[in-house]
């Protein structure tokens, strides 16, 4: 019986093979069909323990070596290698970088700029222009996207702020957040149209992933406005309700606001953003964070623009005749507890919850009306209504033709060659 | 004589202990030319007696989205709990449906002085999704007590003081958005401006720094001056050059009154102050250098109180008279009991 890749040297054949049959059927074991020797840890091992094996039969055998088969060590045996996976996973998601899609919405005065570059040390907003009254009577509510790019530590995150001027100013505000969900729905749509579409490399993820909601301080609790919006939109995005310029509550009126909120998002059957539980076998500090972050829910929040100097060290924060509010002091507000959670910890959970809950809730309620309005229509003959593409235009749809011939003809090919090769 | 007018304003409110003797007595060493002493100046001391004994009447309206401090603002201006919030009223804050009126009304003394003041809330102004229209009640409501008094006055027999529950001044509620006004609130002021007195004031300023807080109270004036809302105290009303000094440098500086309310007491340095307590220091709702609140409240009470019920008197009142007596053809409006006679008593 011949076996292996012939590498022993010539001479060792008939009397190898009788005397020592067992050898090679450990090593048809490891070099046969069944290992993958294709992965580089795989191609390692088996060339080391190749390696080692030509020692041991090429030196001079002892009566005790014989009579001991040869054992590889466990280890060797066992170890695989993909356990460096989420190593490979980290090093190309760093090399492609992040998207992050960020929108605010609130009254206009509630500090919604101020908050987002105190959150991401940027000026976004060095060039806007704040409409007087009268020019906001006759506004709508504009959609606008600012894009920044952040670098550190060389993780680079492409950073999105939909900001929403104009939401909940006017006089008459029926159904002001319109605008807000039909932008949201549009990107939707955008995704599943290039999801379902051909070039699907480069898709651009445009989905709003998180929703910062200011609430105003001033009120008690939500206003109409407020449960409107929210309703409108939970199914459509993480909802994370803030309470906007904390720093003109004491801490009794925070707490009896955020209750008070608490108890009207449940009333109202206000579906916002939930934290994860942490898994049970997380550290007791980790918890114990987890545990204060959702008690603190809606944060009050405090932005600021400006560095001030407090207790001889320079900080961000607020400068009052009767004493100095600063930004990441948790006993002032709960702006570190946001941003930890937006960026820190949960950033990825809210891009996650995006995908997996409200983009395919919208995906299935657009598959369902499509297929709804075909089989109205009766223009399907198959029983199974599928239909990857909403009815694209003209167009589109020629070029798509084009390219099924263009497949279909490339198969028919690779066909005939493959019946060549067979043939010869 | 504007001494005079400006002296008798303030013994009404806050007479000063001063030895007054009780038989007037010959002005020493000042015009002891004059033949003798007639006693003209005695009329104020009898007014001053004569207000003490009746007391007078403030109706103040307070208007604003909830939760901008209207009630904690009016109970720090009158150091009680006169608000509809103090008396006992639904304190569940549940935002009503419409804009609702709100009256109430209390007795409170100082110096042997009673003032009736009644304290006229709008609760749901400003909070709903359409607040279009939203100033209708409130203009409605002011026309009333105009009509009221109007009917009493045309009454034959009518009684020796007409009550009065005209609103006196209306304090609107501007919120701290550092921004500008907003629409509502321009709408708001033009339609009222030719109605009532309104005072803008800024609620709930120690949202904003000093910077903030100029800024904010600079757009604020302009974009009232460009829009041609006259708010208290209206340039045309100013009386003489003195009047019209003091009440420049309200206009141009002070105003809007960035105010800040509280009903708590807290210790600073060894006193009892009015103030909220935050982790960050103690606001002092009486400090000029927190707040404007002593600045409004000296507007409102210690110098311009009387002034206020005269403009409302004089110039709005007579206005919407005249117009009531225009639209009936110069005849008073027509009330069951002076149907026989339609001599214009007025």
């Amino acid at each position: 019986m011949r076996a292996g890749g012939g590498w022993l040297p010539y001479g060792f054949s008939q009397g190898w093979e009788r005397t020592h049959g067992w050898l090679w059927l450990l090593l048809l074991g490891f070099f046969g069909p069944r290992r993958r020797s294709d992965s580089p840890a795989g191609v390692m091992d088996s060339i080391i323990i190749q390696a080692r094996l030509v020692e041991r039969l090429l030196s001079p055998r002892t009566q005790a070596q014989r009579s001991h088969p040869l054992k590889l060590k466990d280890h060797e045996k066992q170890y695989v290698g993909f356990a460096t996976l989420p190593n490979q996973v980290h090093r190309k998601s760093v090399k492609k970088g992040f998207d992050f899609t960020l929108m605010v919405a609130g009254e206009s005065g509630l500090g919604k700029s101020t908050l987002v570059n105190s959150l991401f040390l940027t000026d976004l907003y060095k060039d806007r222009k704040l409409l007087n009254a009268e020019e906001r009577i006759s506004q709508t509510v504009e959609i606008l996207k600012h894009t920044v790019d952040i670098e550190e530590k060389g993780v680079k995150l492409k950073l999105t702020i939909v900001d929403t001027p104009g939401f909940g100013d006017a006089v008459n505000n029926t159904e002001c957040w319109k605008p807000i969900t039909d932008y949201i729905d549009q990107q939707f749509e955008q995704y599943f149209r290039d999801e379902s579409g051909l070039n699907r490399k480069n898709i651009q993820d445009n989905r709003v992933h998180c929703c910062l909601y200011f609430i105003s301080p001033f009120g008690h609790g939500l206003r109409p406005v407020d449960v409107e919006f929210m309703k409108a939109l939970h199914e459509k995005v993480n909802i994370v309700p803030l309470i906007a310029k904390a720093d003109c509550l004491i801490p009794s009126e925070i707490r009896k606001l955020k209750e008070r909120i608490r108890e009207e998002i449940d009333k109202f059957g206000i579906k916002v953003y939930q934290f994860p539980d942490c898994d049970s076998d997380e550290d007791e500090e980790f918890k114990q964070q987890d545990r204060e972050l959702k008690e603190s829910a809606p944060f009050a929040v405090i932005g600021s623009n400006t560095v001030v100097e407090a207790k001889g060290q320079r900080v961000r924060g607020r400068l009052y005749p009767w004493g100095i509010v600063e930004v990441e002091n948790q006993a002032h507000c709960d702006f570190v507890k946001l941003r930890n959670m937006l960026i820190r910890t949960h950033m990825h959970d809210l891009k996650d919850v995006t995908c997996d809950v409200h983009y395919e809730n919208y995906r299935a309620q657009c598959i369902q009306q499509m297929t709804s309005k075909l089989t109205q229509d009766n223009r399907i003959e198959s029983p199974i209504p599928i239909l990857p593409l909403p009815t694209p235009d003209a167009e589109t749809e020629k070029l798509i033709k084009m390219k099924d011939e263009e497949l279909r003809r490339m198969q028919e090919m690779l066909q005939k060659m493959q019946q060549q090769m067979q043939d010869q | 004589s504007a001494d005079n007018k400006i002296e008798a304003a303030m013994s009404e409110l806050v007479p000063e202990p001063r030895q007054k003797p009780a038989v007037p007595m010959k002005p020493v060493g000042i015009n002891s030319n004059l033949l003798g002493y007639i006693g003209i100046d005695t009329i104020i001391e009898q007014m001053r007696k004569k207000t003490m004994k009746t007391g007078f009447d403030f109706n103040i309206m307070v208007v604003g989205q909830s939760g901008l401090g209207k009630s904690t603002l009016v109970n720090t201006l009158f150091k009680s709990q006169v608000s509809r919030k103090s008396s006992g009223w639904n304190r569940e804050e549940k935002i009503p449906k419409t804009v609702e009126i709100k009256a109430i009304g209390h007795v409170i003394e100082e110096g042997g002085v009673k003032m009736k003041l009644t304290v006229i809330d709008t609760p749901g102004f400003g909070d709903q999704i359409n607040n279009e229209n939203c100033w209708e009640p409130i203009e409605k409501y002011i026309n009333e007590q105009y009509e009221k008094f109007l009917k009493e006055e045309v009454n034959i027999a009518r009684k020796k003081r007409i009550p009065d529950t005209r609103v006196h001044c209306c304090l609107y509620f501007i919120s701290p958005t550092g921004h500008s006004l907003r629409p509502l609130d321009l709408e708001f002021m033009k339609h009222l401006s030719k109605v009532v007195n309104i005072i803008p004031v800024i609620a709930k300023a120690d949202t904003m720094t000093l910077e903030e807080k100029t800024e904010f109270k600079q757009r604020v004036r302009k974009e009232l001056e460009v829009n041609g809302i006259e708010f208290y105290p209206q340039k045309e009303f100013d009386e003489d050059l003195e009047d019209k000094t003091e009440n420049d440098k309200i206009r141009q500086e002070s105003m809007p009154f960035a105010v800040v309310g509280s009903d708590k007491e807290y210790q600073v340095n060894g006193k009892r102050i009015l103030g909220r307590k935050t982790p960050w220091g103690v606001i002092e709702v009486e400090n000029l250098s927190h707040c404007e609140f002593a600045l409004l409240r000296d507007f409102v009470i210690r110098t311009h109180l009387q002034d206020l019920k005269e403009v409302t008197h004089n110039i709005h009142y007579e206005t919407y008279r005249a117009k009531r007596l225009n639209d009936n053809g110069g005849l008073p409006p027509v009330t069951t009991e002076t149907e026989e006679n339609h001599e214009s008593n007025l």
